[in-house]
């Protein structure tokens, strides 16, 4: 019944069943080496430099700003982008598998030190400088902010006079705020609205870390406030209104790059000519870039680095 | 083992019965997904299902179609569909997903049952003077329905693990536990979602294998086993659906 | 259409990086599946245990798997290993079943014949059964292939890159072409995997082509999970 192969046609068909079946495995032979496993003291010493970025399609313009000023200045660079969020790549950094990485200082504060008291640009960037761990090191801040931020619609704000967290303990109506699903927990959170405000909200968690699903919501009424990142181009765009933050809920959240102590010295020039000249407005527009026009973070970085002059 | 007693610590903690984000809302709505998706998949395949078992036309382009849907991200398609349908409309996009994971389990599972039907059973039905509908409704489906059962268990199964994804836009169940969890590294309440996830699967799971059991007609669960010990290459065996 | 003329060598990129994170799972779980098919096979006892513990832990969800994994095997958050040995895990999940079907359908008449002609139990074991049951086995294997491909896509969620890094970038910068296109390129490696383990079928088992009934023993339901 099944006993069809001849003697002399098996020894052609084992041979070519062999090659398919190498090459298989010689392709996933290739995964033996794994990037993100630690290496120690690969740092320094002409070795590649290692920069890594959030899972946040900003973070990642930023990180290859980095990250082409030191191909420029003739560093061997490795990239690993979307490493998740911050608590997934922090022990990536502390432990050396990542080398750059471009932060926030008031989230990454938050994240080192809960009880941190600062809230403007300034003192938070100093109590960060403190809190940071031995080994890493924080670079020059740049201008450029890219906070979360509470945003309503044009409508609401009209309809029950709001401009500020502040008024929102005045509103009659219920509010639910949208945003990342990790953000029933942070500081800023909810219950942080109703400790510093006195605001009650309930919370819907949308995965999309404030981008359109979040923006639709919004508009759609799904959602009475939506967390959006401060650098986001739709803001301005949708007309959505930023509400203040006069109690400092929200920390300054300067762009800086976390760097491994060991490669401060040979790289700190080249990252502090980029943050420099990095304002809030301009990551606003490469951000724009990034959403609008759909270029790839590679390209908005090489243009934006030669416009300024940065790179040849 | 400490994982685990914290995952438990963290499931029986009176907090998870307070507010808007206590386990029974998320499982309820994670089963309400679950369920609303295998009736849609249910009503969609199973027709289909049998329209391809009884004519014996089309099965190569369903088991095709079927192969490709099972090729599809689910994640991928959420996104999609979530970004099409927007966030008002986030639960049809969800269920809609959910209904492309189904689908090809159950119709594998209605067609295979009607086939699963020796043709001399159906041509004995005809020679009676049974019109065709007579022979799908009183010999094919009866004798089938075990397998379609087992098809439904399936997608069943693999719609309540990827009900996870559901929280990733907005629509809540059991993965917002996972989803909160994950950028926190909040490693008892990862493990103590996903045990509830695994407990409801193991739940559907048993539920399915009674149903199962209950709808085998006595005479089938005869014939069968006079069946292999006839035919020893148990070739209906194989048509089992293999299960989750 | 914008940025998938901008991303092409992206788009590359992450296909190659797809298909890497998704073949060692797909070799490794048939490696292992072979030893637990067996025993799910030979003893009524052991048949029970593997099934039931190989249906349990496909009822994990792939997202809560990959992030457990590294506190419950002291391995780093970041690794990929997680998601391989995860992907691994559902591949053996799968393929047991498949293996332990695929030894059931060999005729016990032909496993008695070889024992007659005085083979050892080993030797019957992989130069009969085994082979015997290779279209079962294949169809498992063509079901594992495709359900490890699309599951790579969660890893993005543990920072593995992979096509399903389309899936979130595209949702945060609300580009539809780059979720399609990642939807397109993990359909259109599932299929050529799928294709090539057809063509290696042939090779393997040319017999089947004679026999067109061994269609019929494709296991026709199958999972695959979140």
């Amino acid at each position: 019944m099944f006993t069809a192969t001849t003697s002399s046609a098996r020894p052609k068909r084992l041979a070519l069943s062999a090659i398919a079946l190498s090459a298989v495995l010689g392709i996933a032979g290739c995964s033996q080496s794994n990037p993100l496993e630690p290496r120690p003291g690969a740092t320094g010493d002409g070795e590649t430099i290692v920069v890594g970025s959030q899972a946040y399609y900003s973070n990642e313009i930023i990180a290859e700003l980095y990250a082409q000023v030191l191909e420029n200045a003739g560093f061997t660079v490795e990239r690993r982008y979307q490493i998740g969020q911050r608590d997934a790549y922090w022990p990536a950094l502390e432990n050396g598998e990542v080398d750059v990485f471009p932060e926030y200082t008031g989230n990454l504060l938050q994240f080192l030190d809960p009880d941190s008291s600062g809230t403007d640009p300034d003192t938070v960037y100093q109590q960060l400088t403190d809190a940071l761990p031995d080994g890493l090191t924080a670079l020059d801040r740049a201008d450029a902010q890219d906070a979360d931020s509470y945003n309503v619609t044009q409508e609401f704000s009209d309809e029950h006079d709001v401009t500020s967290l502040a008024d929102l303990a005045g509103v009659d109506v219920p509010i639910i705020l949208g945003g990342n699903p990790e953000l029933a927990e942070r500081p800023y959170g909810p219950d942080g609205l109703l400790e510093t405000y006195g605001v009650e909200v309930s919370f819907t968690a949308i995965g999309d870390s404030g981008g359109p699903l979040t923006k639709a919501a919004l508009e759609s009424g799904e959602i009475t406030m939506g967390d959006v990142y401060s650098a986001d181009p739709d803001i301005a765009t949708s007309g959505f209104v930023t509400l203040d933050d006069p109690e400092g809920l929200f920390l300054a959240q300067n762009v800086v790059p976390i760097v491994s102590q060991d490669l401060a010295d040979q790289i700190a020039d080249l990252l502090n000519e980029v943050n420099a000249l990095l304002t809030t407005d301009e990551l606003i527009r490469l951000n724009g870039l990034s959403t609008t026009e759909q270029q790839s973070s590679k390209q908005i970085a090489e243009d934006w680095l030669r416009d300024n002059n940065l790179i040849d | 083992m400490n994982l685990f007693l914290d995952a438990i610590a963290w499931l029986f903690s009176p907090e998870r019965l307070e507010g808007a984000n206590a386990l029974p809302v998320r499982i309820g709505e994670h089963l309400y997904y679950t369920f609303v998706s295998l009736l849609v998949s249910a009503v969609i395949a199973i027709p289909l299902g049998y329209y391809i078992g009884h004519t014996r036309k089309g099965r190569e382009v369903a088991v095709a179609l079927s192969g490709a849907a099972r090729a599809l991200p689910s994640l991928g398609l959420l996104t999609v569909m979530a970004l099409l349908l927007g966030p008002a409309r986030a639960d049809v996009a969800a269920i809609i997903v959910f209904v492309v994971l189904g689908v090809p389990s159950v119709l594998a599972g209605a067609y295979a049952g009607v086939q699963s039907v020796d043709p001399k059973t159906v041509d004995a039905a005809r020679a009676m003077g049974m019109t065709e509908w007579q022979i799908l409704m009183k010999v094919e489906i009866p004798i089938g329905l075990p397998l379609l059962i087992g098809g439904l268990r399936s997608a069943a199964l693999q719609i309540v693990a990827t009900a996870t994804l559901a929280a990733y836009v907005g629509l809540g169940g059991l993965g917002i536990y996972i989803f909160t969890a994950i950028p926190l590294r909040q490693y008892d309440v990862m493990l103590g979602a996903a045990l509830v996830i695994v407990a409801l699967a193991l739940l559907l799971d048993a539920l399915f294998a009674v149903l199962e059991r209950l709808a085998t007609p006595r005479g089938v669960l005869a014939a069968k086993h006079r069946n292999i010990s006839a035919r020893p290459n148990r070739a209906r065996e194989t048509v089992e659906p293999s299960r989750a | 259409m914008n940025w998938l003329w901008n991303n092409l060598d992206l788009v590359l990129e992450l296909s190659v990086e797809h298909l890497r994170l998704s073949l060692p799972p797909i070799i490794l779980g048939f490696i292992v599946s072979v030893p637990l098919g067996w025993l799910a096979y030979r003893y009524k006892l052991t048949r029970g245990l593997v099934l039931t513990l190989a249906g349990l832990l496909y009822t994990i969800p792939s997202l809560a798997l990959f992030v457990l994994l590294p506190p419950l095997l002291g391995i780093s958050f970041l690794s990929e290993l997680n998601v391989l040995i995860a992907l691994t895990i559902y591949a053996v999940a799968l393929m047991t079943r498949s293996v332990a079907d695929g030894l059931a359908s060999v005729d016990p008449i032909v496993r008695e014949s070889a024992t007659a002609v005085g083979y050892s139990p080993w030797r019957r074991f992989f130069s009969v059964e085994l082979p015997l049951a290779g279209p079962v086995l294949l169809a498992g294997l063509r079901v594992v292939a495709v359900s490890t491909v699309s599951l790579v896509t969660v890893g993005v969620f543990v920072g593995v890159r992979s096509l399903g890094f389309l899936f979130t970038n595209g949702l945060q910068r609300g580009i539809i072409v780059e979720i399609v296109t990642g939807i397109v390129m993990t359909v259109v490696i599932a299929l050529i995997l799928d294709g090539l383990l057809v063509l290696l079928g042939r090779l393997v088992l040319p017999w089947t082509r004679l026999d067109a009934r061994a269609r019929r023993r494709i296991p026709v339901t199958t999972a695959v999970p979140a």
